[in-house]
């Protein structure tokens, strides 16, 4: 159906457009504040453009400049080392997204592929986990942490979401219980077993919903903030979300470092943007599906 | 098929188990030690003091009925139902329009991207963005609202807007991600239907309000549990901009178990909300499923 441009159409993209610029206003200030001269921005507060362009605010969250520089900056002085967090960000979610997609996949696999007594009510038993609020579960695994003495430790962080989750289960099941029965009955006459059909030809023809959940899982991960805020508080473990919070706290009160707080969630975002950017395709396709349970 | 050598009885009763065991093994793992244990768990913690030093002690309903008397926990719950009520009534609303607004006029990827940027992001990093934005003194929001002038409004110092201000961040940020799930479910809404429409001469908002929304109803349904849901346990925002103030204006549930667990060590307490809101959240999804009968699609 082609429409001709009427005057409805138009108030329809006009607003759109507004959408769009509302969605992509705070990226652009965050990038403008992160380029200005922090002493200078309360005299600029609405100048479009960065106020007194400069690296510094970058320099000063990456520990590149020295406390007395930093702190002429207007940043508060404390040691800030977003490498170390950036390092810490990507041990956590690498480990996380690899050993939860493959753990997730052999277990969709058995549900999907495998015919055993009781497994659809295991299934369900698993999908029911979705119902429980985290909150719930996070209490008592933050004392069965602390008792294994894993507080403060790149385990403590990552052991919770490293075997499963009900949602990674689910997904790959759906795809994998597409795949043609034929297809595995010939790899079985070729004298295949069930490791090999799992390897060879599960894993490598649902490639495309494998990585569009290892992206996903790998966001999600890198932008939880509660599990690693209570159980990664030490600098050695500390995750970037959890570092900005407290460079948050840090701000002194009278004129707070805005220009070093945009630097550093610029820095914790971009990853996340740019991996999108490259994916954007298949993520957006998927949330249609991954909505609908 | 008949590959396998073992007979054809054992394997109608016991099939794969073997083969399944093993790649289950991870997964139920994890499950039982992080899902079904700590569920248990969690649920005998709500009927202890626990301050995670010494053992858990069994006090029967204490906590419960500490709930009761407890002014703080029911601030925190009306707290969270208004925070809830705006974020959904807003975000909804928003997420059907820009899911027309696309259907209707583009299938780009780019704005369909454009509109879920936010979502990608980290609730933190969102919410400092925010906290810059939305600044009193040289926040750009009130710059801009003393052009039109407007006199500056204290965004989260203001105990009447700090909880709408935080939920229409939160709206922000996920309101691409709603709409691209309501965009799903339009594009499952046949062609025909709105041909005939259009055929019987019925306008836009005619067709909108008799056809579109009608048969969006399953859709719209999932949203509203899967967002009442996520919206419930709002922590994140709070935590980095507001911290509960002022004056506990923005101190919702999720906020205040966590205050009385990890920074009063007030474990069992803690529990014991957790498990009510667990039980709130589980009644609404019930309720909701009920009411909307969202298993009836109105095409069948």
């Amino acid at each position: 159906m082609r429409r001709e441009l009427s005057v409805g159409r138009i108030v329809a993209w006009a607003l759109l457009i507004v959408l769009m610029v509302l969605t992509l206003f705070p990226f652009y200030w965050m990038l403008r504040t992160a380029f200005s001269d922090n002493t200078q921005l309360p005299g600029h507060p609405s100048s479009l453009l960065p106020v007194e362009s400069t690296l510094g605010a970058f320099k000063r969250v990456l520990g590149l400049s020295s406390v007395a520089e930093a702190q002429a900056q207007g940043g508060s002085g404390a040691a800030v080392n977003f490498w170390l967090y950036l390092r810490n960000s990507l041990i956590v979610s690498t480990v996380t997204t690899v050993c939860q997609v493959f753990f997730s996949a052999m277990a969709a696999y058995a549900f999907a592929r495998l015919r055993w007594p009781g497994r659809d009510k295991v299934f369900a038993l698993f999908l029911a986990a979705l119902m429980v609020p985290p909150i719930f579960t996070t209490l008592p695994n933050f004392a069965l942490i602390k008792n294994l003495g894993l507080l403060n430790s790149f385990a403590g962080i990552i052991l919770p979401g490293a075997f499963m989750t009900p949602f990674a289960i689910f997904f790959l099941r759906q795809f994998f219980l597409g795949i043609n029965r034929e297809l595995e009955e010939a790899a079985m006459i070729d004298g295949a077993g069930h490791r090999r059909i799992f390897f060879g030809l599960i894993i490598p023809m649902s490639a495309a919903p494998i990585t569009t959940l290892a992206i996903l899982t790998y966001i999600n991960s890198w932008n939880d903030y509660f599990w690693p805020l209570l159980v990664g508080q030490q600098e050695k473990v500390r995750v970037l979300t959890v570092a900005l919070g407290v460079f948050r706290s840090q701000t002194p009160q009278g004129g707070p470092d805005w220009a070093g707080l945009m630097a550093a969630t610029l820095i914790a975002a971009l990853p996340m943007i740019i991996l999108f950017v490259a994916f954007a395709r298949r993520i957006t396709n998927s949330i249609g599906f991954s909505g609908i349970k | 098929m008949t590959v396998t050598t073992s007979p054809p009885r054992q394997r109608r009763s016991l099939g794969d188990l073997k083969v399944a065991m093993i790649f289950l093994a991870p997964a139920t793992l994890g499950f039982v030690v992080f899902y079904i244990w700590p569920t248990l768990r969690g649920a005998y913690l709500s009927f202890t003091e626990y301050s995670l030093l010494s053992a858990p002690k069994f006090n029967g309903l204490d906590n419960y009925e500490r709930m009761v008397h407890d002014s703080f926990f029911w601030n925190a719950l009306g707290v969270t139902v208004e925070y809830v009520l705006i974020n959904i009534g807003v975000q909804t609303v928003l997420a059907v329009g820009i899911a027309m607004l696309m259907y209707r006029l583009t299938k780009s990827i780019t704005v369909r991207a454009v509109v879920l940027l936010p979502y990608l992001v980290a609730n933190v990093v969102v919410a400092l963005v925010w906290y810059w934005m939305l600044d009193y003194q040289v926040g750009i929001v009130n710059q801009a609202l003393s052009w039109i002038g407007i006199d500056p409004v204290a965004f989260f110092g203001d105990s009447h807007w700090a909880i709408p201000t935080v939920a229409l961040i939160n709206v922000w940020r996920h309101m691409g991600y709603t709409a691209l799930l309501v965009f799903a479910g339009l594009q499952t809404i046949p062609s025909y239907v709105y041909e005939a429409a259009e055929v019987d001469g019925s306008t836009e908002l005619k067709t909108f309000w008799r056809i579109t929304l009608p048969l969006l109803r399953p859709v719209l349904v999932m949203v509203l549990v899967v967002t009442m849901i996520g919206s419930f346990q709002i922590f994140d925002t709070v935590a980095v901009t507001t911290q509960g103030g002022p004056i506990n204006a923005t101190r919702v549930i999720y906020y205040y178990i966590y205050e009385r667990a990890f920074t009063r060590f007030d474990f069992g307490y803690a529990s014991a909300m957790a498990l009510v809101l667990f039980a709130i959240l589980a009644v609404i999804s019930l309720l909701q499923l009920r009411l909307l009968r969202a298993k009836e699609s109105d095409l069948a």
